[in-house]
């Protein structure tokens, strides 16, 4: 296994002085070559600016990112230490992204050619012809027929799933050690979405590229996750490899979501099986002290759930989770 | 694209229609409607009236003197001027120089500045730059253009004696840069309001496209500032400019009117003042009726650029 | 049905005299700025020709062309010798009550037509939008000045001609809103319960678009004492010897070089007036628009 990038105790926060909100709080992990980490957690969780964080596209004056996040190529570099100039050079080239919504993410002005050639010229000295000949490739590689004709339409000629083959296609241009996919099937039909989930998992397995996928469907994860970080209130409350996870959720709150995510197998349960979590992932300004989650929480214990610190804790085989009553909760269901 | 261009085509031309009956209702309103022109001659009696009136078939049916109007006014002839006798549309195109003239260099004017004005402010959102320049936007919106170029007169022309106080042109010199000296001032007068409404809304366009998906997609494609900037951001922000400037058009021409009043441009707005005070009906009713076709014509090739540059208009 | 819809209709309609609204007004320095700035002008010009030593009609041959600042006459005399002060506050009151009475009567035929246009739809909407669309091919001082030039140039008059060729961008604004409020549940509501038109129209859907009217009327006056200003100093609007601050420009010109105060004065009192309306017009705006809470 070759690791590409790790980010070290990733903080992110929003505004400055008293108004400050920190929406990402010490998080952890690393992508390593040919696999896919699922970040998976409902909107608010913090997922999505986790990865604007690592592109560095959050607006400086407005966020404030801290931490380590360190890709490693020929050498190791600390992106967050890295002048624009430098992080631009490597956005789009090393690490590529891809976005929820294939519909709005492409410039409604410029044709799909175009588009392509732009990313792969603004990288790589290459005459047009060359670059128009590598576009048509990309095309044909995600799955457009007819891949020289298809240069010429505008974004708006396509379907979303057509639209964000393209994005793909843009994303793959270069081909990076990294995409970032931040909900990039949520948008689409069920079948579009299997599509390019089987998609991407080929064009991993072709370009030996590391995924990070960015989700709040248990569903998806199953498909095309390796290993599984589950976040709540910006921080990350689980992790291990997808399987551990979705079989053996330790914290409260990864079953409570797993729940809530309808399913063809539960379909034959009866009512009740399928359920929500009752209330909202809490506002960064006015976070439950403890256990984030206790509010919510089923199980939760007064004076156990509502006492700082709760610590992440390794449950073996790298399953971590930060429940301080996931030891008790798991006898009882055993 | 063709369908597109029709279809605006026959927009247009309804429009045409509605101007012209308002044109004729205002006609109509003249004391004495058509025939003002000879009831002011003196020693006219009512009888030699009448007898005019019939001659000129003013006892028909209203329509069918609309009908009579229109159709002569579609085939170009719009009358005569009461004071010299030539063709309305001759003395039109006589002064039509002069006021493009100013329109266009203080169009260029207007939008270079503006787009300038409004992609600084967008950019440094909420700035100390921004600030002052909404609020000198606001300010500038709210100068009357006349007062602004004797404003203009007295400083650069009565103290610095840096331009000329009027006129388009000296006699015995009418060279290219004889032209220019005088166009400075007018061209910047009438360019004032313009610039401030056209910065406002250049700001916004921009914030509007700042805030979309695909200029981030474009940032994380890896391209460089500027690039973004300038062909994501500024080039989508420019496209309901378009649509602006079409719009504004009738706002540019009334300023020019006013302005070619201050610095004695020899344009079409000083022909209408001229003929108001002669009261030069069919000169009056003329430029009246061309400066809505202007502006018609206006519109409609703006909606056409829009749809050569914006690629999802053509199919709608 | 159509009592207890107007009940819950009843919180949107005071929408902006709730607090909130309120408050993000008065946390507009631009729209306090204008606001005081306008009241100081308004009492200027109604209080200041008493206060000053001399009537607006004296004739003083003998201090023609005093500037500024000469013995009693604070803003200098015009070429008769006329105090330039107690023209310009009267002068103030003509071109303020011509640009608010040129805002009401434009607002109200505006919204009339916005209001018919945007609820009857098809035939009769799509006629008055087009006839709205034509109004405004003409460029509006054109269109001024030539029923100036046909009709007697008095106060009322010019009023009535700038209310005339000023009410299209409200009615545009009333009949894009009307057209999106046609179809909310409360209306189809109102019409299922047997509602009159006329009830809908102006119990229902009226006071629903208040806050662009309201802001649209604003920002009107503004337009309107321009346009007065324009056809006066064209020599087409309010007539000598009323002063209206656009006839005190009328003559200006010739005395530039002279007395360039007599230009300089009046304009710097209509740049004022309109500068305040359009603040507070922009004050409204940010105010009415709940998203701008959000920053």
């Amino acid at each position: 296994m070759t690791k590409v990038l790790t980010v070290e105790d990733l903080t992110i926060s929003f505004g400055t002085g008293d108004s400050e909100l920190t929406v990402v709080h010490k998080v952890n992990f690393t992508l390593e070559a040919g696999k896919t980490l699922a970040l998976v957690g409902e909107s608010g969780s913090g997922k999505s600016v986790t990865s604007l964080g690592i592109m560095r596209l959050l607006s400086p004056s407005q966020s404030r990112v801290q931490g380590k996040i360190v890709l490693h190529s020929d050498e190791d570099i600390d992106l967050l230490s890295l002048s624009e100039s430098r992080m631009r050079r490597l956005r789009g080239d090393r690490i590529a992204m891809i976005f929820q919504e294939p519909l709005t993410s492409l410039n409604p002005v410029y044709t799909i050619g175009d588009q392509i050639i732009e990313a792969i010229r603004s990288h790589r000295r290459m005459s047009k012809r060359n670059a128009r000949q590598r576009a048509i490739e990309l095309i044909d590689q995600v799955g457009i027929p007819d891949a020289e004709h298809r240069l010429g339409t505008y974004p708006h000629e396509l379907s979303g799933g057509m639209r964000q083959r393209i994005m793909i296609a843009i994303a793959l241009a270069l081909e990076p050690d990294i995409l970032i996919a931040d909900e990039p099937t949520t948008a689409l039909d069920v079948t579009v979405q299997a599509q390019i989930l089987e998609l991407l998992n080929r064009l991993q397995e072709e370009t030996g590229m590391a995924m990070l996928f960015i989700t709040h469907d248990f569903g998806v994860v199953a498909d095309i996750a390796d290993r599984t970080i589950v976040m709540y209130a910006g921080e990350m409350v689980e992790e291990g490899s997808t399987e551990t996870v979705l079989e053996r959720p330790l914290m409260p709150y990864t079953s409570g979501l797993m729940r809530a995510v309808p399913k063809l197998e539960t379909a034959g349960l009866k009512e009740g099986d399928l359920e929500s979590i009752e209330g909202f992932v809490p506002h960064p300004d006015n976070r439950p002290t403890g256990c984030s989650f206790h509010p919510r929480c089923t199980h939760a214990l007064a004076g156990t759930c509502d006492v700082p610190p709760v610590p992440i804790e390794d449950a073996g085989d790298g399953h971590l989770v930060r429940c301080k009553r996931w030891k008790t909760l798991q006898e009882a269901a055993e | 694209m063709a369908r597109f261009i029709l279809h605006r085509l026959g927009h247009s031309l309804l429009l045409l229609f509605l101007v012209s009956l308002i044109g004729y209702t205002i006609l109509h309103l003249a004391p004495g409607g058509p025939l003002s022109q000879y009831a002011l001659s003196p020693g006219m009696t009512q009888a030699e009236l009448n007898q005019i009136a019939e001659r000129m078939g003013l006892n028909r049916p209203i329509p069918i003197q609309y009908l009579d109007w229109f159709t002569s006014f579609l085939v170009g002839d719009w009358g005569e001027s009461f004071r010299d006798g030539r063709p309305v549309l001759s003395v039109i195109s006589g002064h039509l120089f002069a006021t493009v003239l100013l329109v266009v260099s203080s169009s260029v004017i207007s939008i270079g500045l503006g787009t300038l004005v409004g992609v600084l402010g967008a950019t440094r959102r909420y700035s100390a730059w921004d600030y002052i320049a909404t609020v000198g936007a606001m300010i500038a919106l709210s100068i009357p253009t006349f007062w602004f170029g004797l404003v203009a007169i007295y400083v650069f022309s009565l103290q610095l004696d840096w331009f000329p106080s009027g006129n388009m042109y000296s006699i015995g010199d009418e060279s290219f840069l004889d032209y220019a000296h005088h166009l400075v001032m007018p061209s910047v007068v009438l360019a004032l309001v313009s610039v401030a409404i056209w910065s406002r809304y250049m700001r916004s366009a921009m914030l509007d496209v700042i805030g979309q998906d695909f200029v981030r997609t474009a940032r994380a494609k890896g391209l460089t500032g500027q690039r973004v900037l300038y062909r994501h951001v500024v080039r989508n922000a420019l496209i309901p400019m378009i649509t602006l400037a079409g719009i504004q058009l009738p706002m540019l021409l009334s300023g020019a009117l006013v302005t070619e009043t201050v610095f004695t441009w020899p344009g079409i707005g000083r022909l209408f003042l001229d003929s108001l005070g002669y009261n030069d009906y069919p000169v009056i009713m003329g430029v009246l009726m061309f400066t809505a076709i202007f502006v018609l014509l206006g519109n409609l090739i703006a909606d056409i650029l829009v749809a050569t540059v914006d690629p999802r208009v053509r199919l709608e | 049905m159509a009592a207890a819809t107007e009940q819950i209709q009843t919180n949107s309609k005071l929408r902006f005299f709730e607090s909130r609204t309120l408050r993000r007004f008065v946390r507009h320095r631009l729209a306090i700025t204008g606001l005081v700035m306008i009241v100081g002008i308004g009492i200027l010009c109604v209080v200041g020709p008493w206060l000053l030593p001399h009537d607006m009609l004296d004739i003083n041959i003998r201090d023609r062309f005093s500037p500024p600042l000469t013995d009693t006459f604070i803003m200098g005399t015009d070429e008769m010798g006329r105090d330039l002060a107690a023209r310009l506050f009267m002068a103030g009151r003509v071109s303020l009550m011509v640009g608010i009475a040129a805002m009401i009567l434009s607002t109200l035929i505006g919204t009339v037509i916005g209001l018919v246009a945007g609820y009857f739809g098809k035939v009769t909407g799509t006629v008055l939008m087009r006839l709205t669309d034509s109004f405004l091919c003409f460029p509006q001082i054109f269109l001024l000045l030539t029923l100036a030039a046909f009709l007697e140039p008095n106060a009322f008059m010019i009023t009535l001609i700038i209310a005339v060729t000023s009410w299209m961008e409200v009615a545009r604004i009333v009949s894009a809103e009307i057209r999106s409020l046609r179809e909310r549940d409360f209306i189809t509501a109102a019409r299922i319960s047997g509602a009159s038109h006329r009830w809908i129209m102006f119990r229902e859907l009226l006071p629903n678009t208040i806050g662009p009217i309201i802001v649209a009327a604003t920002l009107t006056i503004a337009k309107a004492i321009l346009l007065e200003a324009y056809v006066s100093f064209l020599g087409y609007g309010i007539q000598p010897p009323m002063p209206s601050w656009g006839n005190m420009l009328n003559n200006a010109q010739q005395f530039l070089d002279t007395a360039p105060w007599l230009a300089i004065i009046p304009g710097i009192a209509i740049t004022a007036a309109v500068t305040s309306f359009n603040f507070i017009g922009d004050g409204l705006r940010d105010a009415l628009d709940a998203r701008s809470d959000a920053q």
